[in-house]
């Protein structure tokens, strides 16, 4: 097999931080090359180079594509060639129909016409290849984010796609979307089409992956053939941080209090359509030093659910008590919940976490600033201070506190989001996704972070789709599915099976 | 397990330098502008542009755009607009000359005629409700800021005609005059210092004031840098912190040196320093203000923060009748009369002079200091076409150019930096 394309000692600068030094890459035609590293290590900057997102002579280097040295000045440069990429961040327009955006920008037109009944065709063809049983004229708002993440598949194939790359593609699935996006690009390789696949989850790029290259500060480490050695995630990981990790989960000795935040018959009503309930009565109560997991399935209401606790952020028709030390308080308002120490995470960093604009200082401080400020004047020196420890104990990678949020990686926004509201001080603290897109060695210390807070007598309401993480770190896991809990068990002795019977026995269809 | 920390990918310090070099220099770069401005119009009217007379005429013109250009950059930064501080203007300038002239109550039968204070602080107040209603349409009943004061526009600068019925109304006491047309005591008036310096034509007061500001000036800002360094990293190069300090050291030293030798320190320009540190105090170092840059960068990260979004649009709007209202008592007092017209297509020089000074349409964006010298451009460019006897159309051609023109090369240092 030759190879499709190499890229050859790309370096790529930013204002103060060197993103990528000397990077070499390889990619041989018709296989699945997984790129990995912890976050900041440069693998969405190497594929923003690839792909003209960074223009030819911003970088140093040189790109071979098809034997052929190339330079992309812009995006559809490299997308005429079939190098398409799918961002870390989706680029659907919500208000748009899928066969709309499966065309945009490239519509099936004449004269500037276009022939929609050929657009629906294709775009229904293309939806049955990458298997989403949607109607081409549904709107993507109504989509979840696993078929959203089809619908940019479907786009880059009628982009007539040779080499597709894919930034953390499965970060915001499920197992089971995951695996079927997994099992995709497998039938992709056997079409001949090249993948790149950037990951966290490791198990993944261990089950379908040809090749590994490993980054780390911007430089490779190595490119492993998973043909001529058997690849496990050790090995990556020990290539990864430079040194063997032998447990996924800090050790913790629960020392569980008195019920510390409780709600009893929460029902939530859709925000748009009144009357249609989302959270249909539920109970759930934290105690001191607990750690509470919320398992599910997309769209089970886990968000929605958390959300509405915190100051009935979603939904309306908010109906339900809730409890802090058992005495009854009022979190109708976010200032309200915030007041009587309730936060809340999002899983949304781009859109409901960062101000995308500010420095990393601005935003850690956010929730929180009367407490680096007295009588409304904020003083400077506590703020840095503040911002540095937090930078500092998250390892936070960025050029100082004085880094926009823009220009971090995903990961590292993910952890200004928690810095923030570690910040802001919490009793409880509501957790949605807490280490989506974050490397191995950054789980860790969350989770070490989260176990200390835990210890420190406070309550944690965590949510989150990999089962083995909440199997991991909770002490008792609650089962939800289509807004009600529907099994609650204690983490030691609970299984991935057994959380999945809860919800398929409520279909009737145990598994 | 252990994780020891990491460095920095690759931070070299002389790259981390040319970053700083780089983003400072945007900053300084309309500074720069203003004073090509300055020259450029010195040469032009023969150095009559920067004449005392002149210099004075200029602040006294100046002084209520960028005055309500502060209150604009608020409303802009949190991702609004404000199209009606013209129309304001007018109409708060006219209630407050049918106060001071008299009018006949119909109700109660009777003529009123209030004392200035009076009027001055009910316009103040009428600002501020005008403010409130337009806040509340923005803020809680969620209408476009745009159509909001697109529609105040309207009915203030329709109100303002009713009011006057078409007149000029005037003229006010010399009090109320002297909030545009006074200037401050001079030293010479007190015996001694008389005694001292004798029957001189020069405001050795005016003179003082400036030298003292700029020493002030110098050694906070010193200061400033100083502890910025001992405590953060990024700091401007000293170079350029000096070339600015002494630019504008300079700058002021020169205005006045000018002013001294007309009529001194214009009361008017007072309220507009003391309002301008104010704001540029709030904006920096307040948590407002911080909350406001918030909101305006991404509205539901703030909502979701636990900051009040409604209210602080609301105070933002509250913020600007006000400025407005003070605006409007500035002009009447200036134009000694209350004209229906007063006040007409105020607004754009206004929000010409936020985006000029670097604010951006999208909001989060916008600095005090910027949307000062964005004012001053647009009143240095007032100023000297129309000494030099461009006709109006072509001035208004010339500061929409200008307007596209600096906004472009802002936008263009940011795409590439
Ligand atoms: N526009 C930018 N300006 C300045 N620094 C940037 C910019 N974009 C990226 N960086 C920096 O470059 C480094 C690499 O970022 P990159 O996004 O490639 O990381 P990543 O490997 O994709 O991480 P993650 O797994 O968290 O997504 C980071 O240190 C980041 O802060
Ligand atoms: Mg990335």
């Amino acid at each position: 097999m030759n190879a499709i394309l190499e890229m050859r000692s790309i370096t790529k600068t930013f204002p103060g931080v060197k993103a990528l030094r000397d990077v070499n890459l390889v990619v041989k035609q018709g296989e699945i090359h997984a790129i990995c590293g912890e976050n900041g290590a440069g693998k969405s900057t190497l594929m923003k180079v690839l792909s003209g997102v960074y223009p030819f002579g911003s970088y140093e280097g040189e790109i071979v594509y098809e034997g052929e040295t190339r330079r992309f000045d812009r995006i559809a440069d490299s997308e005429h060639v079939g190098i398409i990429i799918i961002h870390q961040e989706l680029a659907l327009v919500p208000l748009l129909s899928i066969a709309e955006n499966i065309f945009l920008g490239n519509e099936p037109a004449k004269f500037g016409v276009i022939n929609w009944s050929q657009a629906y065709n294709r775009a229904k063809a293309l939806l049955k290849k990458v298997g989403l049983k949607e109607p081409p004229t549904a709107l993507i708002t109504n989509l979840g984010i696993g078929k959203q993440q089809l619908v940019e598949i479907a786009k880059a194939l009628a982009k007539q796609v040779k080499l597709l790359i894919l930034d953390e593609p499965t970060a915001s699935l499920n197992e089971a979307d995951s695996d079927a996006l997994l099992k995709l690009l497998v039938e992709f390789r056997n079409q001949g089409i090249t993948s790149i696949l950037i990951s966290h989850k490791l198990n993944e790029l261990a089950k379908v992956a040809d090749s590994i290259t490993v980054l780390r500060d911007g430089t490779t480490v190595e490119t492993i053939d998973c043909h001529s050695e058997k690849i496990s995630e050790g090995r990556i990981i020990k290539s990864m941080v430079g040194r063997e990790m032998s447990d996924r989960y800090p050790q913790r000795q629960p020392k569980i209090g008195e019920t510390l935040f409780e709600i009893k018959k929460w029902r939530v009503e859709h925000p748009i359509h009144a009357g249609r309930e989302v959270i249909k009565s539920v109970d759930l109560h934290v105690n001191r030093g607990e750690i509470v997991g919320i398992a599910g399935l997309m769209g089970a209401g886990r968000t929605e659910l958390a959300m509405s606790v915190f100051g009935r952020a979603y939904g309306r028709n908010v109906r339900g008590e809730a409890f802090m030390d058992g005495a009854a308080i009022d979190i109708s308002s976010i200032q309200k919940a915030v007041a009587v120490g309730v936060a809340y995470v999002t899983e949304d960093r781009k859109t409901l976490g960062l101000v995308l604009n500010e420095d990393i200082k601005n935003n850690v401080t956010l929730a929180n600033l009367p407490a680096v400020a007295w009588r409304g004047v904020i003083d400077d020196a506590r703020e840095q201070q503040v911002a540095n420890r937090y930078r500092t104990s998250l390892k936070i990678r960025s050029s100082g506190i004085f880094q926009r949020a823009l220009n971090l990686s995903g990961g590292n926004q993910q952890k200004v989001v928690l810095s923030k509201w570690l910040f802001a001080q919490p009793k409880v603290l509501i957790l949605d996704e807490p280490t989506r897109g974050i490397d191995v060695g950054a789980k860790y210390e969350i989770y070490t972070i989260i176990n200390e807070l835990a210890d420190a007598g406070k309550g944690v309401i965590m949510i989150s789709s990999e089962m083995p993480e909440l199997l991991g770190i909770c002490d008792r896991i609650y089962v939800m599915n289509e807004g009600r809990f529907v099994d609650e068990m204690p983490a030691a002795g609970a299984t991935q099976e057994k959380i999945m019977a809860s919800i398929m026995r409520e279909y009737g269809t145990v598994q | 397990m252990k994780h020891e920390a990491t460095p920095l990918p690759g931070s070299e310090e002389a790259e981390a330098r040319a970053a700083v070099w780089s983003s400072s220099l945007r900053d300084y770069g309309l500074l720069f502008s203003l004073l090509v401005i300055m020259g450029f119009f010195y040469f032009l009217t023969n150095g009559v542009s920067i004449a005392p007379l002149n210099l004075t005429n200029l602040i006294l013109q100046n002084s209520y755009v960028v005055i309500m250009a502060l209150g604009m950059l608020l409303i802009i930064v949190s991702g609004n607009i404000d199209l009606s501080v013209g129309s304001i203007v007018g109409f708060v300038g006219g209630v407050a000359a049918t106060m001071m002239v008299g009018f006949h109550m119909p109700i109660l039968d009777v003529d009123v005629k209030t004392s200035w204070e009076v009027a001055v602080l009910v316009s103040l107040v009428l600002g501020a409700l005008i403010g409130c209603m337009q806040g509340y349409f923005v803020a809680y009943a969620r209408i476009p800021a745009f159509i909001v004061t697109l529609g105040g526009m309207l009915i203030f600068r329709g109100l303002t005609g009713n009011l006057l019925l078409g007149q000029f109304v005037g003229p006010f006491p010399r009090e109320f005059q002297d909030i545009s047309a006074g200037f401050l005591p001079e030293l010479t008036n007190i015996p001694a210092l008389h005694a001292l310096i004798g029957d001189s034509h020069f405001r050795y007061g005016t003179m003082a004031i400036g030298i003292l500001a700029v020493a002030i000036m110098i050694l906070s800002g010193l200061r400033r840098w100083q502890r910025a360094r001992a405590e953060a990293m990024d700091v401007e190069p000293f170079a350029l912190f000096a070339g600015r300090t002494a630019i504008f050291s300079a700058l002021v030293l020169f205005f006045s040196y000018q002013l001294a030798q007309w009529k001194g320190l214009p009361e008017v320009l007072i309220i507009m320093l003391v309002l301008i540190l104010i704001y540029a105090f709030v904006t920096t170092r307040m948590t407002v203000g911080r909350r406001i840059y918030a909101l305006g960068g991404n509205r539901l990260a703030a909502q979701l923060s636990g900051i009040r979004t409604e209210r602080l649009i609301f105070l933002t709007f509250v913020n600007m009748g006000v400025l407005a209202g003070l605006a409007g008592l500035i002009v009447a007092a200036r134009l000694n009369s209350a004209t229906p017209s007063a006040g007409l297509s105020f607004e754009l020089d206004v929000i010409a002079a936020c985006f000029i000074g670097g604010a951006s349409a999208s909001g989060g964006v916008g600095k005090v200091m910027g949307v000062v010298i964005g004012a001053f451009v647009m009143g240095v460019m007032n100023n000297g076409m129309s000494i030099y006897g461009l006709g109006i159309y072509w001035q208004q051609v010339v500061k929409g150019i200008v307007l596209l023109a600096a906004v472009f090369i802002d936008i263009y240092q940011k795409n590439k930096g």
